[in-house]
C-alpha cells in the first residue's frame, strides 16, 4: 500500500487515489496535421521506465483533484509531489532528478 | 554443530536436464529470455524449422520469472476470433505436449467456469459461448443448478451480494505444473543443441545501420543473424536499449497460495465481476489471483489491498475456505498493452523480433506463442495466427480489444 501525500489533503492511503499514468502528455498542438504513426504514439505509447517516473494521480475519494508525483517504479519511493500544472505545448517538461 | 559429509560420500547428483554451456561468439538466432515463451520458441525453432544454432540468454535463472510463479490456468474461451484461434492452437498443443516432450507436467483438463453474477454477465457469457462454438472452441452455458452440480463448493445461494446466475464452462480447459513445463521444454531444446545460457544479461544491441547484428551482454558481445525478444515485463527496458518505444506498460500482478489442503476444488473458477480466480494445485494449495495493481511497477510486489480484495471475493464465493491460511503471496511483472492482446512479429529494426504484451495471460499461450514466434523468426513473415497481432496494429487501428472481452478483466 502506497502512502501518498496529496498536495491539498496530506498523506492518505493509496486506496483513496486513482492512477492516471504518465504525466506531462500534452494533447497534440496540431491534431489535424498528425500522421497515423504520430497518433499511435500519442494514443498508445507511454514511457515505461524501470526507475523514476513522473505520473498523475487523482485523490478520487478525497478532494478529487489531480496532481503529479515522481515515484521510483522498483522501490515505490515517492520523491516529489507537485500540484498539477499542465506543461504548455513547446515548453520544457520538468526534469526528473 | 555441522554434520557435513565428506564430498566423496555425497550421493551422486541426478543428471541435469540441460547443459550449462558458455556462450559461443555467434548464433543464427538469439532469444532473449528463458521463460516459457523463450524456451517454447527455441524448441519449435528446432523442431519445426530445423534451426538449432540458437542461444537462449537469461539474465537470471531459467524460468525464474512469471513462469516460476503463476496461477497456471489454461483456457481458450476468448471472445475475439483472433485471440480464440491463437489460444485454441495453444490448447491443442498442450494436449499433445506431455507425450511429445516425454514429460508428465500434470496437465489436467478439469474445466474452467467463468461465473456470471449480473444480467450483463449472463449476456456476455452466453454471447461468448456462442462465439466460441462458432470458432471451434468447446463451450457450454451452465445455469445455477448446473454450476452447483459441477462445483459443489461454490456458494450458489441467492442471498449472496452477487449471486451466481450461471457460468460458462470450457471442459477442455485446466491447469498444468508450470515449472515442469519449462523444464520439459528446456530439456528437449537442449537435446536439439540449443544453448541455454543463464546469468547472461543483455546490456545492448550490436547494430549495423538500421538492423541488429547481435547483442552486448555481461559475458561479452555475441553476434546473431536474428535477435528475438521474449522478456515479458522487462520488454520495454530491452526495447529501450534498441531505441524502440513499445505500447506497453509494466504492472505488478499479485497472486497467492494457501497451505496444502485435501482436494476440495474439482475445477477452476473465475469470476470477472467479484474478481478472483481460484484453482487447487495437485499438491493441495489453493491458488488465487485477481487483477494487476493500477500503477506501473517493476518491484515484483504490489499493494496488500489487492490481496485483501481478492480474498474477500474468494470467501464470498467459497465459504469453505474461511479457515484456510495464506501461505505465500507474490507479485510478478506483466507487460500490458492498450488492447490487452500480445504483440508478436517483426519490428522497424531489421533482424529484431518482438514477442511481448501477454499481460496477465501469457502462461496458457506458452506453446502457441513459441510456435508462431518460431515461424516468424525462421521465415521473416508472421505466422497466419500471429499476423493480426503485429506492432503495426496500433498505427492502423486494427486493435484486438480483449479488455473485458477475454472472460476476465486484466
Amino acid at each position: 500500500m502506497l502512502l501518498i501525500a496529496c498536495p491539498w489533503c496530506g498523506e492518505r492511503e493509496e486506496l483513496e487515489f486513482h492512477y492516471g499514468g504518465q504525466a506531462h502528455v500534452g494533447y497534440p498542438a496540431n491534431p489535424e496535421g498528425l500522421t497515423d504513426s504520430e497518433w499511435a504514439e500519442y494514443l498508445f505509447v507511454r514511457d515505461n521506465p524501470k526507475g523514476l517516473f513522473a505520473e498523475r494521480w487523482s485523490h478520487a475519494a478525497g478532494c478529487r483533484r489531480w496532481f503529479n508525483l515522481i515515484r521510483h517504479t522498483v522501490t515505490h519511493q515517492i520523491l516529489a509531489v507537485q500540484s498539477n500544472r499542465p506543461v504548455a505545448a513547446g515548453q520544457p517538461k520538468p526534469v526528473i532528478p | 554443530m555441522s554434520h557435513q559429509l565428506p564430498a566423496h560420500q555425497l550421493p551422486e547428483h541426478p543428471d541435469w536436464l540441460w547443459r550449462t554451456p558458455d556462450p559461443k561468439r555467434s548464433y543464427d538466432v538469439i532469444i532473449v529470455g528463458a521463460g516459457g515463451h523463450g524456451l517454447a520458441t527455441a524448441y519449435y525453432l528446432a523442431r519445426n524449422h530445423g534451426i538449432t544454432n540458437v542461444a537462449v540468454l537469461e539474465r537470471g535463472w531459467l524460468a525464474g520469472g512469471n513462469m516460476a510463479r503463476n496461477t497456471t490456468i489454461i483456457r481458450s474461451n476468448y471472445l475475439c476470433e483472433e485471440s480464440a484461434a491463437l489460444y485454441e492452437h495453444a490448447l491443442k498443443l498442450w494436449e499433445v505436449l506431455p507425450q511429445e516432450l516425454e514429460y508428465d507436467f500434470l496437465f489436467s483438463q478439469r474445466g474452467v467456469l467463468n461465473l456470471a453474477h449480473t444480467l450483463q454477465d449472463v449476456r456476455e457469457g452466453t454471447r461468448r459461448v456462442n462465439a466460441n462454438r462458432l470458432g471451434g472452441v468447446d463451450a457450454e452455458w451452465l445455469d445455477t443448478d448446473q454450476v452447483r452440480a459441477f462445483c459443489p463448493i461454490v456458494n450458489t445461494s441467492p442471498d449472496l451480494r452477487y449471486p451466481v446466475l450461471g457460468a460458462t464452462l470450457q471442459p477442455r480447459a485446466g491447469i498444468a505444473k508450470h515449472d515442469h513445463v519449462a523444464w520439459a521444454l528446456a530439456r528437449r531444446a537442449d537435446e536439439y543443441g540449443v544453448d541455454l545460457i543463464q546469468g547472461c544479461e543483455v546490456t545492448g544491441f550490436l547494430r549495423d545501420g538500421d538492423r541488429v547484428t547481435g547483442v552486448r551482454t555481461n559475458r561479452g558481445p555475441i553476434s546473431a543473424g536474428r535477435v528475438a525478444l521474449a522478456a515479458a515485463g522487462h520488454s520495454s527496458v530491452l526495447a529501450d536499449l534498441a531505441g524502440l518505444r513499445l505500447p506497453v506498460q509494466s504492472h505488478p500482478l499479485q497472486a497467492l497460495v494457501s497451505e496444502l489442503l485435501e482436494p476440495v476444488h474439482p475445477t477452476v473458477v473465475m469470476s470477472n465481476h467479484v474478481h478472483v480466480y481460484v484453482s487447487q494445485a495437485h499438491k493441495g494449495e489453493l491458488v488465487m489471483g485477481a487483477g494487476v495493481d493500477s500503477y506501473n511497477g517493476y518491484g515484483q510486489r504490489g499493494s496488500f489491498h489487492m490481496i485483501e480484495h481478492q480474498m474477500a471475493a474468494a470467501l464470498e464465493l467459497f465459504p469453505i475456505f474461511a479457515r484456510a491460511h495464506v501461505l505465500r503471496t507474490w507479485g510478478g511483472i506483466v507487460d500490458v498493452t492498450p488492447d490487452a492482446s500480445p504483440i508478436i512479429g517483426p519490428t522497424p529494426i531489421g533482424n529484431l523480433y518482438l514477442n511481448c504484451g501477454w499481460g496477465t495471460g501469457g502462461f496458457k499461450a506458452t506453446p502457441a506463442s513459441g510456435w508462431v514466434y518460431a515461424h516468424t523468426i525462421a521465415t521473416g513473415e508472421p505466422h497466419p495466427l500471429a499476423a493480426p497481432f503485429g506492432l503495426e496494429r496500433f498505427t492502423t487501428g486494427a486493435l484486438i480489444d480483449e479488455h473485458g472481452a477475454a472472460a476476465v478483466a486484466h
